[in-house]
Parts: C-alpha cells; structure tokens; sequence
C-alpha cells in the first residue's frame, strides 16, 4: 500500500491558503443531509462537533464520561501556543513551525506544522469571544508565558487550569449547537468498534455503559478524537479512563498506526511513593519558568534541601543547557533527571526523584506572586505530599503523560480508511517525536475548530450522503463480534482483576520500553507482553452479567486492547534503530548522552497496518519530505 | 491502617438500595480514598463479587467526575489547614491519613431528586449539561472572532470571571444543600459569562433561561444555607449567588428575545 500524504504543492506558506480555496464545498442545502459520528469530546472532539453543527451538519458525538465537558483536556495546566507576537520578542509563525519541528526532533510532516503554526492565531482569537478567560495584563491585554523548548513568550494560559477553561469554551458552543438540535450528544458511551462498509468508514458500534445495550450509529464520516494511550504503561498522568480502544479498534479494521513509539515522558511529576498508587500527577512545565531544577553534586547527600549549601548543589539543567535552562524541552530534562538519579544523586524515598525549588522566585517577586501564578498546581502539590511547597522545594521525576503516535493521517486529517478523520492526540500528525510543552491544545484545537470543518467537507463533497444502514451484513457482523467479545470476557471467571494485569503490562512498559530502550529490553518485553495477555484471558475476574453499569467490564476491555497494542508499540521501538525525541535507544546516543538521529535510515513515518491474529504487522513508510527545512542535529545548548 | 465501610449498594435505577458492610484492611495512610476503595475492589472482584461503583476519572480534582458523601459531608471531612483554611478538595483528593485507623466511614451517594442514582454510588448529573443547553454560553459561530486583544477586559474583571469559572460541575453543592439546590452552580457560570464584556449580548436572557431550566429540573430552592459554597471542592462564592439573583431581576425588566432558543444560532 502506498501511503499519499496530500500535502499540496506549492510554497510551504501558501500551501493551506490555496487549498482551502480549491478544496470543494458542500451547499448549505445539503450539508443536513449528511451525518457526522464524532467519537470523543475533549478539545479536538468537542470544536469539531460544534464547528461541523454550525455548519450544517448532522452532528451525534459520543464519550464514555457521563458529560462531554469532563473529556481528559480538562486537565490540561499550563497553557496554550499561539504565534500572536504580543510581547514583540521576535515570534511569528515561521518560528511556531521551526520551534515545532525542532522540538520534535525533525520526525513530523512539515506541512501539517506550519498550518497548525498558522491557525494558531486564530484559536486564540475564538476562544476569547466564547468567553474563555485568559490571563490578563493589568492594562487589560492577554498576558503570555514561556513553556519549554522555545526563547519567546507565546504561551496563553487561564491560571494553572488552562484545559478546563478551553474545554467549557468548546463545551459550550457544543452545548449551543445541541440546544439547536443540531447535535445529539451520547455521554456514557463506549465506541467499541469501526464499521467499514465498501472500503468506507461507514458507522461504529458502541455499548451504552448505563443499560449495557450494544448497539450501531451509521454516518457519512466518522471523526475520531479519543486521545491519547499514555495509560499503557499503567502509571501516567493521564486521567484513569484515558485508552486505546476506539483507535486500536480501527487499527484492526485496517487504519495504518503510525509511530506508536514515539511517547513522551514529562519531567515534573510528583515521583511514585507506593505500589498501591493508581496515577501519577503532573506538575505543570510552566512552574519551570520560577522554579530551578537541582540535585545535591554528591552522590547519597541526604541532608534536608535547606542545608545544602549553594556551592553543593548542581542546577544540572542550567550547566548543561545554558541557552534554555530550565525550559530545555520535556525528553532532554526527562534524560537528564534520570541520569542523575542513576548516579545516585536522586533524592527523596527511592532515590527517584530532583528538587524544583522556588526559593529564588519567591525571594525575588514575593510569594503572593508565586501564588497568583501557581497556586492551584501548589494546593495540589500540598494535598498529595502533605508537604508546603513554599516552604520545601517540590520533589519531581518523571513520568509518562503523552503520546504523540497514533493513527495515520494525510493533510486533511483522513486515515487511509477513507471517510475516517482523525483529531487531536489520537493522532500521529504534529508532533513528531517529542512534543513541545502548551501544543497539544493548540493542536487538538486546530483540527477541530479550523481543519476538519473544511477537508470534511471536501471529502464528503464527493460523496453521495446515506445510502447505508444499521441493519447491513457489516453492522451486524461487527455487532455479533463485539457481543461475542465481551461474553468472552465475562466468561473467564477467574480471580485477578483487570488492573492487576494493567499495573503488570505498565511495569514490563516503564522498564523495558520507557525513558531509555535497547534491543535487548524490547526482545524482553516482546517476550513477556504475550505471556502476560494469555494469563489474562486465563485468570482475569470480570464479575457481573454485562447488563448495566459495569465498571469492571469497562476496565477489562480495555486493558485487553492494550494487552495487544504494547506489543504493536514495542515492535516500532524496536524497529526504529536510531535515537529521535522521546524514543531513546541506548545503543544510539552521543558521547554525552544526547540522542543520535539516523535521518539517513529513519527519515519517515512508521505506518503499521495489520495484518490479522499472531501476524506481525506491515510496515509502511511516509518517507519526510524537506521542502524548506534542513534536519540538524537538535541542540539546545 | 484499617476501616470498616458502610457502601451504598443499589444495583440499577430502579432497585433498592441499601448500606452494606466491608472491611478495608492494609491501608496505607498515604493512598488517596479512591485508591483505597480501588484495593475493596480487586478483592470482591477476586471473591467474584460486584465491585462498588463510582465515578472517577481525572483524579486530581479537576474533571468533576467523582463525588461520594462520606460520613454525612460531600467530597468528605475537610482538614482546617496550617494556615487557618478549611480545606477544599474533591473526593479524589481526600487521603487516608485525614482518618483515624480502625475508624467507621460511611459511603453514600450524591442524594438530591434531580440525580437519580444509576448504580451504588454513581448519580446521573445530566440535569447540569442541560442547563448548560439551556443558557450557558456565548454565540460565537468559529470563525470570523476579532483579534484577542481587540477587547480589553481589565484584569480584576477577568480575575472574578476566573473565580466562578473554575467549576467542575461536581454537584457538591446540591448534595450539601438541604433544598438540594443547584443555585451555586447556575450562578457560577452565569456570572463567569456575566462579568465578562463578551457575554454582555446575551445577559438577560442567558439567566432567565438557566433559572428556568434549573426549576424545570426539579431543583430546590435556595433558603440561604450556604452549606454549597463550604462543601465547594473550588470555593465558588456564595456572592456569585446574589449576583445571579441581581441579574436575574433586572433581566425581568428587559426586552428579552425568547422566540428561539441558541440565541443567534
Ligand atoms: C495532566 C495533563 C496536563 C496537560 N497540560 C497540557 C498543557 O498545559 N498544554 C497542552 O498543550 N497540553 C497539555 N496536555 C496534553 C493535552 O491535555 C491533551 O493532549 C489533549 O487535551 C488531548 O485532547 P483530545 O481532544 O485529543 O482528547 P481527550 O481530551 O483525551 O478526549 C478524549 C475523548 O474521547 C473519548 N473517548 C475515548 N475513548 C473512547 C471510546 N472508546 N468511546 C467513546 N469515547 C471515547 C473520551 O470520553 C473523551 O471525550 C496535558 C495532559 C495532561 C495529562
Ligand atoms: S476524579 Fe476528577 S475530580 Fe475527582
């Protein structure tokens, strides 16, 4: 199969102008003839059911939480990128796209980024007139901060709460468009699987988690925007229901996965105090604009922070990157943390763990300051420590919390299942490997608020709507499949809860395919990953008939697909013999322990397609193309 | 530590429910509630029974999702902190090591006629989403905004708009509530819009359509008992309540628009 990515021809900057101006319309007329199934309502979801509703469309979305509003965005913290140039410190949208690709370490389709540069702008400008309320100046002008990977403040932010207030933005203009009957909402609602009807993406089949019905939804297109699959490695701090299900799902049904190893792992969470833990919670990279990061320089120094002097300490960061700092971008400070704590300068229960101390912040500008700016993320630092950060520095390490491969899609957002989109962290497109702090909003905005509403319409411009049902051969047969599957679950009947074998595949996950991998690990992991998925369909205890709500079927189907799919992740890991972003290989790295790229054999996208049970996958490759940028080494220093 | 449960168990909405009885053992005092109540679970999942219910997602006091009375008081007993504050925190951020070891806890769903329990200690809260419908927005079609920076909005402004926007639609404010009213919520959103210049168009007709919408639901009335803003896990101001009721008067004298709903949509 050969992969076409769309991207149009002509100068990078004018690419999406000019496309947008020959991509085709539908008639205001029609466009209520068609129905639009959009499965997710977090940022990406929730702006693309309202834009697509004000356009006309026929809009149902779903989630599995019982309100669209408490899709996982609304634990997003820190804030939002836009190109706006407000602070007149030299940004633009060439420097969004350039910081962008760089900070995915040159592994991401040039053209997708510099729309998402471009569109930045607009996001901004939207949210604001829904009411969105950003941080202020005190002449009344938005106020900016810098997040890390970038020497400009772009960064947009509402407190330390930025995807809760984005989030209602988007809500509420979803929640205007259902008021207008222009959109059903389904809450509490599971997609678990794609229907393809001739080669179309035509409709889903979903379990109404309430009364436990399985059921169908036929549509002329089919937007997915489930988010990410961090929770594979169990601890994450992603929020407990966040999975890979809707988009594994149509990964079996022949959507192309594309570079599912490329995860991030973020710097700054509260470090793992016991076994019994269930998440992990993130400290939000913009405390690294006041906040120092530092170890004790001896090896075993357990003196309290307060007595290591100054010349004892070592704000490894700041030697080791002193053009960025503390803002070096999120795998390089996750690196460097873990190299320290490997020498055995860790500190804190385990050795696991580097200080964050705002003792300088609060000297200088007072600690109401501090407050105004962070206060939330520090009431929260309080709650699960027991400790005053204003007093102590914080203690951090990292952890995993982003995943920047997902599905395939070319320059429209389409998965190479016609009429399927893909939206927001479910897919692979902007990021490359590594992505930088504030644009994932960004991105999960853009497609739903200012991409989709156009190349859908594009597509579905082609096409006659309807002329499919519920009660097709293909439904019915993906129905019976979906039934059949959670009968089998229920019929294991043994006695270890699914979130045993969860807790089991993130610990195969963290160790052998987490921070830094090797080909031995990956063997290992390859190795245990299908021991672990018997033993599951052998002992796993799904208590309960399916019939109404049922928390534990819930869990146990999805941790069944992602019993499968770390596998599909390892075998990309392994596979990608060089170091880029967040996939660090140890057997490819510098002399002082930076990634080593390999853009001569590894200058593409990795596009998996299955290929049925026990089959290895095929592999495809998008190879990059460079029309304007030159991959370089990434430094930072 | 140890502790002995008493959990609301209901098992659809229609059943009968009841307090039953478990025994936590091997709490570590550090596990936040849920995590204690998730070590309930894998062990009546390992003896084949139901686990219990309840809604959670975020876990870190942001999505609104989890909600359970516990003994008498929603999201839990709330600290007094180092700095003379009652704490405010959700039931995600409630911790083991507020209780004393061997101490009974008693586990109950949100009670209020607008949230009919679903199953043990999960309620449907879908009254608030339509509310929302009902109001609780701005009509701005995407597309066409004016620069950001074309409104300035003064930073006081938008500091009080942030103070009622920070709702997480929790509903501890109904379950606090011996009305079982949902005043602070409504008033939360209509004053974040409210206060702002952006929400001025539709003002009026925004806090007419929520207050309707909230008394259509079946919520009670607010008697000025103020126990929504202690049990609030954001401290939304009970001010925002009597700015509602200001609003909601003076846009009984205005020319409202009321033939369609959705506004300009
Ligand atoms: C703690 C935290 C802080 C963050 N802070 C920032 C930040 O400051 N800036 C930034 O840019 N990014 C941040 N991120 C990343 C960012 O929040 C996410 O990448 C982004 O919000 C994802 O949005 P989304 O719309 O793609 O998906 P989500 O918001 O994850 O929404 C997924 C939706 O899909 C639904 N869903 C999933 N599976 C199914 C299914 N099978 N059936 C039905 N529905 C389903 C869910 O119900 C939900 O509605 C943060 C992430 C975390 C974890
Ligand atoms: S689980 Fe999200 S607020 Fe408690």
């Amino acid at each position: 199969m050969q992969l076409n990515s769309n991207v149009p021809p002509g100068p990078l900057a004018e690419k999406w102008q000019k496309h947008r101006f020959e991509m085709k319309l539908v008639n205001p007329a029609n466009k209520r003839k068609y129905k639009i199934l959009v499965v997710g309502t977090g940022l990406a979801g929730a702006s693309a059911a309202a834009s697509l509703a004000e356009l006309g469309y026929q809009v149902e979305t779903f989630c599995f939480q019982d309100s669209p509003r408490r899709a996982h965005s609304i634990a997003a913290q820190g804030g939002i990128n836009a190109a706006k140039n407000y602070q007149n410190d030299g940004d633009s949208v060439f420097r969004l796209f350039y910081d962008t690709i760089k900070g995915g370490d040159f592994r991401a389709r040039e053209a997708n980024v510099y729309r998402l540069a471009e569109v930045s702008v607009n996001i901004i400008d939207q949210c604001v007139a829904q009411g969105v309320p950003f941080s202020r100046e005190y002449g009344g002008q938005l106020e900016n901060r810098s997040f890390g990977g970038a020497q400009v403040s772009r960064t947009f932010y509402c407190r330390g709460q930025t995807g809760q207030q984005l989030l209602l933005g988007a809500y509420s203009a979803l929640c205007r468009q259902i008021s207008l009957g222009n959109v059903k909402s389904h809450p509490r609602t599971e997609m678990l699987d794609l229907v393809v009807v001739g080669g179309r993406a035509r409709g889903i089949v979903v379990r109404d988690l309430v009364t436990g019905q399985v059921s169908s939804y036929v549509g002329d297109a089919v937007l997915l925007a489930t988010g990410g699959y961090s929770p594979v490695y169990f601890l994450s701090t992603n929020a407990k229901g966040c999975n890979v299900t809707a988009t594994y799902r149509a990964f079996k049904r022949g959507a192309c996965f594309a570079n599912p190893c490329y995860t991030q792992i973020h710097p700054t969470c509260i470090p793992v105090t016991g076994d019994y833990q269930s998440k992990l919670t993130l400290m939000s990279e913009s405390l690294r604009n006041d906040g120092r990061i530092w170890v004790p320089k001896t090896p075993g120094d357990k003196r309290s922070p307060d007595q290591i002097p100054e010349s004892e300490r070592d704000y490894y960061l700041e030697r080791r990157y002193p053009s960025f700092g503390n803002l070096a971008p999120r795998d390089i400070a996750s690196r460097a943390a873990k190299m320290v704590c490997d020498e055995g300068r860790g500190v804190g229960p385990g050795g696991r763990g580097v200080y964050l101390d705002f003792s300088d912040a609060i000297r200088r500008r007072g600690e109401k300051y501090i407050r105004d700016k962070y206060g939330n993320l520090f009431d929260m630092y309080a709650h699960i420590t027991h400790e005053d950060p204003y007093k102590t520095p914080m203690r951090i390490y990292p952890a995993l919390h982003y995943t920047m491969g997902g599905l395939w899609v070319d320059y429209n957002l389409m998965s190479n299942i016609p009429g399927l989109f893909v939206l927001g962290e479910a897919n692979f497109s902007d990021h490359g490997a590594n992505r930088l702090g504030a644009s994932a909003l960004m991105q999960g905005l853009a497609d739903g608020y200012f991409v989709v509403p156009y190349t859908l319409g594009n597509f579905l411009a082609g096409c006659a709507p309807g002329g499919v049902s519920e009660t097709a051969p293909e439904f019915k047969q993906a129905e019976q499949e979906v039934s059949d599957r959670l009968k089998k679950l229920l019929a294991i009947k043994g006695n270890r809860s699914a979130t045993w074998f969860h807790r089991e595949l993130g610990k195969v996950m963290w160790d052998d395919c987490g921070m830094a991998r090797s080909e031995k690990s990956l063997k290992k992991a390859l190795a245990r990953i299908p021991e672990l998925r018997e033993q599951f369909w052998r002992e796993a205890g799904v208590p309960g008939n399916g019939q109404g709500l049922s928390p534990a079927l819930e869990e146990a189907g999805r941790v069944a697909d992602f019993l499968e799919f770390a596998e599909l992740l390892c075998i990309d890991a392994l596979h990608r013999n060089e170091s880029c972003g967040g996939h660090f290989r140890e057997e490819y790295q510098t002399p002082d322990g930076e990634a080593q790229r390999n853009d001569a054999e590894f200058s593409y996208v990795a596009a998996w397609q299955y290929q049925g049970q026990d089959k290895p996958p095929a592999l495809h490759k998008e190879p990059l193309v460079w029309e304007t940028v030159h991959p370089s080494i990434r430094s930072y220093k | 530590m140890k502790f002995t449960l008493h959990v609301w168990r209901q098992s659809g909405p229609n059943a009968r429910g009841e307090m039953k009885q478990y025994e936590a053992t091997g709490v570590n005092p550090d596990m936040s509630f849920l995590e204690m109540l998730d070590v309930v679970n894998q062990e009546l999942i390992a003896r084949g029974e139901e686990p219990i219910a309840f809604d959670h997602d975020c876990r870190e006091g942001i999505c609104g999702s989890c909600g359970i009375v516990i003994n008498g008081v929603p999201h839990g007993p709330r600290r007094r902190l180092a700095n003379g504050k009652i704490e405010a925190k959700t039931t995600c951020q409630t911790y083991m090591r507020d209780f004393t070891d061997g101490q009974h806890l008693w586990l109950e769903p949100w009670r209020a006629g607008a949230f009919p329990v679903i199953k043990d200690l999960v309620v449907d809260r879908s009254a608030f989403d339509r509310i929302m419908q009902a109001g609780g927005y701005i009509s701005a079609n995407t597309g066409g905004a004016p620069d950001g920076n074309a409104i300035l909005i003064p930073k006081r402004d938008q500091e009080k708009a942030m103070d009622a926007a920070q709702c997480i639609g929790c509903g501890a404010c109904v379950a606090a509530c011996k009305n079982a009213s949902a005043m602070l919520f409504v008033a939360a959103k209509v004053s974040h819009l409210g206060i702002l210049p952006q929400g001025q168009p539709e003002r009026a007709q925004r806090v007419v359509r929520m207050v309707e919408q909230m008394d259509k639901e079946g919520f009670g009335n607010c008697t000025n008992y103020m126990e929504c803003e202690a049990a609030c896990p954001k401290e939304i101001s009970r001010q925002f309540i009597a700015r509602m009721n200001r609003d909601y008067l003076w846009a009984q004298t205005q020319d409202l628009e009321t033939t369609s709903s959705g506004g300009a949509g």
